[in-house]
């Protein structure tokens, strides 16, 4: 009965993914001396900006939101404003949380807060464009119980599989390989891409596996 | 409850853990005595009664330049015409080759093998000493490197040879101002070919052609480094061997008549490059001896060594450059670089191979006496064989030498086989791993640690056993005899060792088999669910986080940059568990209760009896409790140690002690500071244990809180200021300050003493107040109308945690069911007790205060600020359990007994080592901090026990207050129970049903025990995997570059910390078993046996 659904996810994942694929291409024919490694900044802010755009144009076109109750301007205005405020709150959160886990405070500040963006424009945009501005919701995604379609199960695996993968990628800082990719924050922000791509390929394979189990209590 | 099993079943667990370290240790830690004698030039007598100086006669050689070429494999020296497509290796360096087909009476070319372990430190001991290094030289200062024990760059600059030095900086780290001139490189990067190479040459050829020197020491890296890095087998080592070729080449063009030359390896390298063991491999390198003047007899003759000895270096150059041979030596000369027959030659032809062999076993001879009465490790019998040899030979020579004969060649070949005993006696001492004792101790770890997994997954069931230990007891011993007769009677001697490990392994094999069986007659009864098949529930056990997170930071143990990472890592995931918690709780939807949307059926709420406010506040109470331990672990950070492979680290500046602080300024600050978190130590203990009632009793304990505490903090901020101030500034008090900081300490250890004592003598801190209308015996004396008064009770504390009707309660459950009809006057209770809720927890919570308060003493000042961020996030930590707890249990969610989870217990240990490295320490070595032998002792002591005792306690006072706190776990959330559901507002007699905190663990005795034992166990597994994992990292990686500096360390770090954390965990149970005690006298006290 969801077979439209979940082959509409699938195919707007492949876009997410294809547009993660076309932020590291098309700036390294474009910009000269680019690499993801060497000028790793530009690299984060050009995948972080592709994802950004394509989940808002995808979410608006698909129309997955959850329904606006109104449709004054001044409401969507001030929706528009709050998922921004959100947004940024959610960068101030991941910092803090990165810095906790031990990035240096001062040194790299700028680099920790590129990785903040990135995790932010990987997780919470995208809680954004499917549950809208609301934090409780956000929260109440992710309980058991807590999905109510199958684009909230995408959202949990994808947000899982993105701050997962930025965990597993913080595993290789110690190791004394002097490789470029253990620079900070440059293994962390490609562990949390890489999860973030595994979660675009697994939650429609998973959901398409489970089909015959899932229920969900209303929508 | 049971007392004496759970000890006992405690205390087995230990031994076996001890008894597994002390096999692997014993088998891979080779440990020798340092004999700190030298040998001089009067000591060397030639036989013949002529009283010569040995140093003033001529030498056969005035000058030496040895070139060492690190990792200079036999394999890369040897050269083979026939090959025609040589390995990147072989075949480079052709110029031996050359030289001893050309001029075979000039120069030799032999293997060269080292003793294990091959590591360069090691074998730069060894080659100078002519001893056998071991990991351990006892007797050695472990702050510094230097070499203490005699040696060949001692005995050259004694008799006033220049040595001039070059190339791996080690060198100079080992014999500090022992050079004439000295060229140290830096060798710490592997990855780094040619620094030192190339610093070696910009020098080595200008001093050789000058006259500034007597011995020329050059140590190239590059090979090994190479090696290392590349392999043998790659395009690299080709280059770097020719560069060496190239490099003997031109030192052999510059060479003089009275100069040897001697190039060699300090080992070899296995097919990965890397070194350590004692494969063949690894400990035949290469040496190639060459003068320009005849040095050898014409063909190679069948007396030359197939082999040399490392050991073998040191009396030979000795010898040859005319110095005494180094006392400890137990090396042999080389034959084939002696004349013959004395004065065959004439003087310049030196010393003839009888009598360097004779001054060679002289001088072995006597360290042998000098070490066999020193240490008892050498075998008595092979010892006093070797005497009475030494004994015959002496004689026959010198008979011999007095008649004028020259000795015959039978002597010297018997002198050489004395030689070659004495070093293989030695070696079979020290120099050889012992692979089977070594696997014997990870067996007996192994199934250690599986058995106090199965006992805390089981305890209750085991917990039910009678005579659980009898059998495994009894295995052992007879195990452990069976072993040791059959060892009398095949040997004559019993090796202890053996002995154990079959009693360890037999008795825990035993005792799985027990619990196997106790397994399947509970599933039989049908009281469990049909135990799965144990390789089913193994991925269960990996999957669970906090095994996962325990997993991890075992499998940590096993690299060397995590293990020097180990502060950082353990806080990461340290963090990354804790904010598990949360999540899953979130996951599980317990943690923030949905708002009521009248959208959502109300069926999603997952209990009825749910009130909505008391989770709300409990919710908030978790998650500030995880903000707070997040905060103090990233503080945490800045207390940390450096270590010297950590590059460009800085040790935080709360390590340096305030009277080596210049700053005045920042030297106020710093002791503003350290008061502070004294005082916050001493505020939230009295707080704590007021809040819940426990300072009213007159008893022991309590007034250890009121009094001792106190006087411990003030005594410590005295002390502080003390030993802080500059000594010039006060002249006049000198005295009073000397006084002051031996007096201080003193008081304060006696005042801990003091304490610790009381808190065992009478552990209870409860306060009865009984209402007069009842005829009760009370045990103390007070005037009820001033108590208030005097305690500061508050009203509130006194509404919350009073202890109402309990002694209905009590009088009623000992009646045994008899129907309770005591009559009450007025509807209140008979008794009152005060504390009576926090009964096993406050002894705990005051033990914790009073340790922390002695072991800061220990610390320098700026660790109070550390200590106090223990006491928050023990505080924090034991909150978010208890939350957590409550959050399950008041949604309904099952609570299985007093069963502490997993994630708690392993949140626990992980703080516990993240201290460990927070109140800057860190597992090495140079880093122990020796001052707190001195810590109240100024002018040092005369034993070894005290000074090692307290620097043990400084070193490991995390462990110590982690595990000795560890049954708070159990403890807390029956502490926290009633405020949750006083929150509930629920009906008043439930209130009362509820409030009795820790007596619920008297009313269940059994599922207490059982918690207990499960408590601790998984306290012990948890700190007993990872001892496990560092015994298999040093085992495995027993070749790694690192392994003395990082894994062997790092194993004896984390042993001696399993051994300090098992016996505070006993402390804490024990402590814990005596509250028990003195709680169950006390109700027998106040309760007159009607019933009976
Ligand atoms: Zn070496
Ligand atoms: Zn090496």
């Amino acid at each position: 009965m969801w077979d439209q659904e979940i082959r509409q996810m699938a195919s707007s994942h492949a876009i997410m993914a294809s547009g993660v694929f076309m932020a590291t291409v098309v700036p390294a024919v474009l910009v000269p001396g680019f690499s993801v490694y060497g000028t790793h900044l530009l690299w984060l802010y050009s995948v972080a900006g592709s994802v950004a755009v394509v989940n808002i144009t995808l979410f608006w076109l698909l129309g997955v939101s959850p329904p606006t109750k109104k449709h004054t301007l001044t409401y969507k205005v001030s929706k528009l404003v709050r998922s921004c405020l959100y947004l940024f709150l959610s960068c101030l959160f991941f910092h803090t949380v990165v810095v906790l886990y031990g990035a240096p405070l001062l040194e790299t500040a700028l680099e920790t807060f590129s990785l903040a963006v990135l995790l932010t424009s990987l997780t919470t945009l995208r809680c954004v464009c499917v549950l809208g501005p609301n934090v409780q919701a956000w929260i109440r995604v992710f309980s058991r119980h807590g999905a109510m379609s199958v684009w909230d199960t995408s959202l949990q695996m994808v947000v899982g599989c993105s701050v997962v993968g930025a965990w597993l990628g913080a595993f290789p800082i110690p190791l004394d390989w002097d490789r470029p990719w253990q620079v900070w924050p440059v293994s962390c922000s490609l562990g949390a891409v890489i999860g973030y791509l595994t979660g675009l390929v697994v939650a429609p394979t998973w959901i398409h596996w489970h089909r015959k189990h899932l229920t969900y209590k209303s929508k | 409850m049971k007392k004496l099993p759970i000890l006992a079943l405690l205390l087995w667990l230990c031994a076996l853990f001890y008894v597994g370290i002390f096999l692997f240790v014993g088998g891979f830690l080779l440990v020798r005595l340092e004999v700190n004698r030298t040998s001089t030039c009067g000591d060397v007598l030639l036989p013949g009664g002529q009283q010569v100086d040995f140093c003033q006669a001529q030498p056969r050689f005035r000058r030496a330049v040895v070139l060492i070429i690190d990792a200079l494999k036999i394999d890369f020296a040897r050269f083979d015409r026939a090959n025609k497509e040589p390995r990147p290796f072989e075949n480079k360096l052709p110029v031996l080759e050359e030289i001893t087909s050309s001029k075979p009476s000039h120069a030799r070319l032999y293997p060269f093998r080292a003793d294990p372990p091959t590591t360069t430190m090691q074998r730069i001991k060894g080659f100078t000493t002519g001893s056998l290094p071991t990991f351990i030289d006892v007797g050695n200062n472990f702050a510094s490197s230097a070499i203490l024990e005699d040696n060949l760059v001692h005995q050259l600059g004694e008799v006033g040879k220049r040595v001039v030095f070059m190339g791996d900086d080690t060198w100079e780290n080992l014999f500090p101002k022992k050079f004439h001139r000295s060229m140290p490189f830096p060798s710490f990067n592997v990855k780094d070919l040619h620094t030192v190479d190339n610093g070696i040459l910009q020098h080595l050829y200008n001093i050789m052609v000058g006259d500034d020197w007597d011995v020329l020491l050059a140590h190239f890296l590059g090979v090994d480094h190479c090696g290392h890095r590349f392999g043998p087998d790659h395009p690299a080592m080709a280059d770097k061997l020719t560069q060496m070729d190239e490099v003997i080449r031109s030192v052999l063009d510059r060479l003089q008549n009275d100069t040897l030359l001697v190039v060699m390896g300090d080992h070899g390298m296995t097919d990965t490059g890397d070194h350590g063991g004692e494969s063949q491999k690894e400990t035949d390198a290469a040496i190639f001896l060459y003068s320009p003047s005849p040095l050898f007899p014409e063909p190679p003759s069948q007396s030359d060594p197939e082999v040399v000895p490392q050991t073998d270096l040191v009396p030979t150059l000795a010898l040859l450059l005319g110095v005494p041979i180094p006392y400890s030596s137990v090396g042999q000369v080389l034959l084939p670089l002696f004349a013959p027959d004395a004065g065959a030659v004439g003087a310049a032809a030196g010393l003839s191979q009888a009598e360097a062999l004779w001054i060679n076993a002289k001088q072995v001879n006597r360290f042998l006496e000098t070490y066999s009465s020193m240490a008892k490790d050498i075998p008595p019998e092979s010892l006093s064989r070797l005497q009475a040899d030494f004994t015959r030979l002496s004689n026959e020579y010198l008979s011999t030498v007095e008649q004028g004969f020259s000795p015959a060649p039978e002597l010297v070949a018997s002198l050489q086989r004395y030689l070659t005993s004495v070093r293989d006696t030695c070696r079979a001492t020290w120099a050889r791993f012992n692979p089977v004792k070594m696997a014997a101790g990870i067996a007996v770890l192994a199934c250690a640690c599986v058995l106090c997994y199965v006992l805390s997954e089981m305890s209750s069931a085991l917990a039910r056993e009678s005579r659980l230990l009898r059998a495994p007891l009894v295995a052992a011993a007879v195990a452990g005899a069976c072993v040791a007769a059959s060892q009398l009677l095949a040997r004559g001697n019993v090796d202890g060792p053996w002995a154990l490990t079959a009693a360890a392994l037999s008795s825990e094999a035993l005792f799985l088999w027990r619990a196997w069986r106790v397994r399947r007659t509970v599933a039989a009864d049908g009281e469990e669910p049909s135990p799965r098949r144990w390789w089913l529930t193994l991925p269960h056990f990996f999957l669970n986080p906090p095994l996962l997170v325990l997993l991890l930071r075992c499998a940590s143990l096993l690299s060397d940059s995590y293990v020097i990472a180990e502060g950082r890592v353990v806080a990461f995931l340290l963090l990354s568990l804790s904010l598990y918690v949360p999540f899953r709780l979130n996951w599980d939807g317990l943690l923030l209760p949905p708002v009521h949307d009248p959208l959502k059926p109300a069926g999603l709420l997952p209990s009825p009896g749910l009130s909505l406010p008391a989770v709300r506040r409990e919710s908030g109470t978790f998650l500030a409790s995880l903000g707070v331990l997040a905060g103090c672990v990233y503080l945490s950070l800045w207390f940390h140690g450096c270590r010297e492979e950590q590059g460009s680290c800085q040790p935080s500046l709360f390590l340096t002690p305030l009277s080596r602080l210049q700053d005045s300024r920042l030297k106020n600050l710093h002791y503003v500071l350290s008061l502070a978190s004294l005082g916050a130590w001493t505020y939230a203990l009295r707080r704590w244990l007021r809040h819940y009632g426990n300072l009213n009793s007159p008893g022991c304990a309590v007034f250890a809180a009121r009094w001792v505490v106190p006087l411990l903090s003030v005594c410590l901020g005295l002390h502080w200021a003390v030993s802080a101030t500059p000594e010039d500034s006060f002249r006049n008090l000198a005295e009073l300050i000397s006084v002051g900081q031996r007096a201080l300490p003193m008081a304060a250890f006696s005042l801990l003493g003091l304490g610790l004592a009381l808190l065992w003598l009478d552990p209870l801190t409860v306060f009865v107040k009984a209402r007069a209308a009842v005829p009760v015996r009370s045990p103390v004396s007070h005037p009820p109308p001033r108590y208030r008064a005097s305690t500061g009770v508050s009203p509130q504390a006194e509404l919350h945690h009073l202890i109402p009707q309990l002694y209905q309660r009590m009088r009623r459950s000992l009646e045994d069911g008899e129907p309770a009809s005591v009559p009450e006057g007025d509807g209140r209770p008979a008794v009152e007790a005060y504390g009576l809720g926090t009964v096993y927890s406050a002894p705990l919570v005051l033990l914790c205060g009073l340790l922390g308060l002695g072991l800061l003493l220990l610390h320098p000042e700026g660790m109070s600020l550390s200590f106090l961020l223990i006491l928050l996030e023990m505080g924090a930590m034991l909150q978010i359990h208890a939350s957590s707890a409550t959050l399950n249990g008041l949604q309904g969610a099952p609570s299985g007994g007093f069963t502490v989870p997993w994630t708690p217990v392993v949140l626990w240990s992980l703080a516990a080592t993240q201290f460990f490295h927070a109140t800057g320490h860190l597992p090495t070595f140079p880093s122990i901090q020796w001052a707190a032998a001195f810590v109240g002792f100024p002018g040092g002591h005369t034993g070894t026990v005290l000074p090692a005792s307290l620097v043990v306690l400084n070193t490991f006072s995390s462990n110590i207050l982690f595990a000795v706190a560890s049954p708070l776990l159990l403890f807390w959330p029956l502490v926290c129970e009633v405020r949750g559901v006083r929150g509930g507002g629920r009906g008043g007699e439930e209130v009362d049903d509820n409030a009795i905190m820790e007596m619920r663990l008297r009313e269940s005795p059994r599922q207490f025990s059982s918690a207990l034992l499960q408590l601790s166990t998984r306290y012990l597994f948890i700190t007993g995997a990872q001892v496990f994992a560092s015994v298999c990292a040093a085992a495995i990686l027993r070749r790694h570059l690192m392994v003395w500096k990082v894994f062997a360390p790092k194993l004896m770090f984390e042993a001696s910390g399993f051994l300090v954390s098992s016996v505070s965990v006993l402390a804490g149970v024990s402590l814990v078993l005596r509250v028990d005690l003195a709680v169950g006298r006390w109700f027998q006290r106040l309760l007159p046996d009607t019933s009976r």
